[in-house]
C-alpha cells in the first residue's frame, strides 16, 4: 500500500539527512581540533577530552533523528 | 499488510469451504505474522532481539521463562509486576557491580594506606568522579552529592557493558530505564537549587537579571521549557546511543542470513568485531557525559549567578 512505501521511504531520507548533519558537524570538531593540536602541542591531552565529548553531544542529536527514522521504519 | 490480507482470506476461507485449506491458510497466516521467518529482510528479528521480552534465551540451550505476576491495582494505576529481560539484567549488572566494588573494599583492609590492583582501579574511577566530574561542574558543595553521583556514573557503566557479554542485553537500551536515570537526574538538580535559594528565589534566578523588559516573558517560557528539556536529552541520548550500536551489531550479523551465503561471513564479523569495540568506548563516553551533564546542571542550579 502506497502509504507504508511513503512511510519506508521517508524513514531512509531521514537517516541519510541526519547523518550529513551529524557528520559535518563532527568533521568540523576534528578539523579544529586538529589545527589546535597542531599550534600547541602541550595542550594535546585537554583537546582530545574536550573533542571527545563534544563528538559524544553533537552524536546525541543526531541520534535523536535516529530513532524518529527507526519508528518510522517499524510501521 | 501482507499479513493481515492473508489473515482475511484465511478467515473467507474458515467461512465458506473446506476444513484442510482453511486450517493450511490459517497456520501459513500465523506462521509468518509471529515469526516472519521466511523473510529475514523486514527486521523484525532485530526488533525482538533489542526490546524487552518475557523470556531470556540461550539458544541453543534452551530458554528461561521469566515469572510473570498479575497486574496489581494501587488507586487507578495498574503496576505490572512481572519480571522481564531488562530487570534481569539491571540486577546482573548491580551483582557485578557489589561484587567488583567489594572486593576492592576487602582489598583495603588489607593494606590501608597503598592501594593495590582492584581498590586500584577503583580509586582512579571515584577520584576521576570527585575531582574532574563534581568538583569541576559543582565546586565544594557538591561533596554532598558526591554518593548520588558516584552510584550514578557506576550504574550506567555497568549496565551500558553489560550488554557486550553473550546471551545478555543491555538495559539502558530500554527507554523506561533511562526516562527513571532522568527523571531522578531532574528532582535531584530541582531540589539542590531550591534547597539554596528557596523556592522562589530559583524560579527568579532562571532569568538572566539584565535583559530588556519585552525579552523576559520569552526569557520566563524558554528557562522554564529548559527545566524540562534537559533531562529529556540526557534520557533520549543514552537511550538512543545504546540501542543504535547494538541495532548496527544485528544488522551487520544478519546480512549473512539475508544473503544466504557463506562468503559474507568473514567481512560481517570483521565490521560486528570492530562495531562491538566501538560500543565499549562509546559506553564508557555515554557513562561519563550522563554524569557530566548531570553534575554541570546540578552546578547550574546552585551557582545561578
Amino acid at each position: 500500500m502506497p502509504d507504508l512505501g511513503l512511510t519506508h521511504l521517508a524513514a531512509g531520507i531521514g537517516a541519510g539527512l541526519a547523518v550529513i548533519g551529524g557528520g559535518y558537524g563532527i568533521g568540523k570538531l576534528a578539523a579544529s581540533a586538529m589545527e589546535a593540536s597542531g599550534r600547541q602541542p602541550d595542550a594535546l591531552g585537554d583537546i582530545r577530552t574536550s573533542m571527545i565529548i563534544a563528538a559524544a553531544l553533537i552524536e546525541g542529536i543526531t541520534l535523536f533523528a535516529e530513532v524518529i527514522t527507526i519508528i518510522l521504519a517499524l510501521k | 499488510m501482507f499479513n493481515s490480507a492473508l489473515l482475511d482470506s484465511a478467515n473467507a476461507h474458515v467461512a465458506s469451504s473446506g476444513n484442510a485449506i482453511a486450517d493450511t491458510a490459517r497456520a501459513l497466516a500465523a506462521d509468518s505474522s509471529t515469526a516472519g521467518a521466511s523473510d529475514v529482510s523486514n527486521g523484525s528479528w532485530i526488533i525482538d532481539h533489542v526490546t524487552d521480552s518475557h523470556v531470556i534465551e540461550f539458544q541453543p540451550f534452551g530458554e528461561i521463562h521469566l515469572p510473570q505476576f498479575p497486574p496489581v491495582h494501587i488507586g487507578g494505576l495498574v503496576i505490572d509486576f512481572s519480571l522481564t529481560k531488562h530487570i534481569v539484567m539491571i540486577w546482573f549488572a548491580m551483582l557485578l557491580l557489589l561484587i567488583f566494588v567489594r572486593a576492592a573494599m576487602r582489598s583495603y583492609r588489607k593494606n590501608a594506606l597503598v592501594p593495590r590492583g582492584l581498590a586500584n582501579a577503583v580509586e582512579v574511577i571515584v577520584v576521576f568522579v570527585r575531582d574532574d566530574i563534581v568538583a569541576g561542574a559543582i565546586g565544594e558543595e557538591g561533596k554532598k552529592l558526591l554518593p548520588y553521583f558516584l552510584t550514578l556514573f557506576f550504574f550506567v557503566l555497568f549496565s551500558n557493558l553489560v550488554g557486550l557479554i553473550p546471551y545478555t542485553s543491555t538495559p539502558t537500551g530500554n527507554i523506561n530505564v533511562t526516562a527513571s536515570l532522568a527523571i531522578i537526574a531532574f528532582f535531584v538538580i530541582q531540589i539542590s537549587g531550591i534547597v539554596n535559594h528557596g523556592l522562589i528565589g530559583y524560579l527568579k534566578g532562571l532569568v538572566p537579571p539584565h535583559i530588556p523588559l519585552f525579552v523576559i516573558p520569552v526569557m520566563i517560557v524558554v528557562e522554564l521549557l529548559g527545566l524540562f528539556t534537559k533531562p529529556f536529552a540526557l534520557c533520549v541520548r543514552l537511550f538512543a546511543n545504546m540501542s543504535a550500536g547494538h541495532i548496527v551489531i544485528f544488522a551487520l550479523i544478519g546480512l549473512i542470513f539475508i544473503f544466504h551465503s557463506i562468503f559474507v561471513a568473514p567481512i560481517s564479523i570483521a565490521f560486528a568485531v570492530f562495531i562491538d569495540l566501538l560500543e565499549i568506548l562509546i559506553g564508557i563516553i555515554q557513562a561519563y557525559i550522563f554524569t557530566m551533564l548531570t553534575a554541570l546542571f546540578v552546578g547550574l542550579a546552585i551557582h545561578q549567578h
